[in-house]
């Protein structure tokens, strides 16, 4: 991964159109605030998106 | 007697006309899940967040095919152990969902999926202050329920069994009491139901309205399912508002003894 930030990585794996919600470090991270948060090695990133749940 | 379709319900100022409300999880096809939600007639489904399995685009078409049923979503935090968990994933879900509504989770041990009731008030107090409506999935624990209210919950989901379990109604005494407890907080029993007669049941208890996933999604025929179910339900309703009869310990004939053929004199 090359991604510096939150968005580039959403856009290096192709999630920009879809819809997702994202953290880092187990912390929400906005849709809005995606572009200023920097991420580096070892961060754990979540990405998920609408399931079926009960 | 009023009938049961202008016997509407109300949840954080939602009016709300159909008394079941259905998971969308463990359905053989896509199709079979759109059916039986439709047979249902629920206005509210269950709906999680997940990781993406099977490429980007996966959790879109789930997505959009709930969105042209045109019900409301209700975002779980399924399978969350801790609080932090469960305010992080709520957080998560009102984004995607575009909702205040979460169906509030925080679970203990995995062999029951039960909850965690010291997580949960704790949970539902920071998910509460922050704007978050919550639907606290908890047990018959009428202290923690006091403390869910206080916290701002103004609906309790208590189990009826363990989810998934199918074995209906576990503590029927402990579900009446919660009723006679809060005569004015909407109740629903969520999680363990698996025929129609647990549904029909607790609504005779007189519950608000029945949550469940399992008992449609893997029966044999969920739609045929889904269908007995909405019946189920409205039948333990009505059966509520008509205010059953008190079983007696002795036989007391039906039909009418004056005017019998064969009495003495």
């Amino acid at each position: 991964m090359r991604a510096e930030t939150l968005a580039a990585l959403l856009a290096e794996l192709e999630y920009e159109d879809a819809v997702v919600a994202t953290a880092r470090n187990r912390d929400f991270v906005r849709r809005k605030d995606r572009a200023q948060t920097q991420i580096v090695e070892g961060d754990e990133i979540e990405i998920l998106v609408p399931k079926q749940g009960g | 007697m009023q009938d049961s379709r202008e016997d509407d319900w109300q949840v954080y100022g939602t009016r709300l006309s159909s008394r079941l409300l259905v998971g969308t999880a463990q359905y053989p096809s896509p199709k079979i899940l759109a059916d039986a939600i439709r047979a249902s007639e629920a206005e509210i489904v269950t709906v999680s967040l997940r990781r993406e399995s099977g490429g980007s685009g996966a959790g879109t078409s789930f997505w959009q095919l709930i969105r042209e049923l045109g019900v409301r979503v209700l975002p779980n935090t399924a399978g969350c152990h801790t609080v932090k968990e469960a305010v992080t994933t709520a957080e998560m879900a009102r984004e995607v969902f575009d909702t205040p509504w979460v169906k509030l989770e925080v679970i203990s041990d995995d062999d029951t999926l039960a909850p965690d009731v010291v997580g949960l008030v704790e949970a539902a107090r920071i998910l509460s202050r922050d704007g978050f409506q919550v639907f606290p999935y908890t047990t018959e624990d009428l202290g923690i329920a006091e403390k869910l209210v206080d916290a701002g919950c103004e609906i309790l989901m208590p189990w009826g069994a363990p989810i998934g379990s199918g074995r209906g109604l576990n503590n029927p005494y402990g579900l009446r009491a919660m009723r006679a407890h809060f005569p004015d907080v909407p109740l629903v029993v969520d999680a363990g139901i698996g025929t129609p007669s647990h549904a029909a049941a607790a609504m005779e208890l007189g519950y608000d309205a029945i949550l469940l996933n399992t008992a449609i999604a893997k029966a044999g025929d969920p739609v045929v399912m889904a269908r007995a179910f909405a019946q189920a339900v409205e039948a333990g309703r009505l059966a509520r508002l008509a205010d059953p009869m008190e079983p007696r310990d002795m036989a007391s004939p039906s039909t009418p003894v004056i005017g019998r053929a064969f009495t003495a004199a």
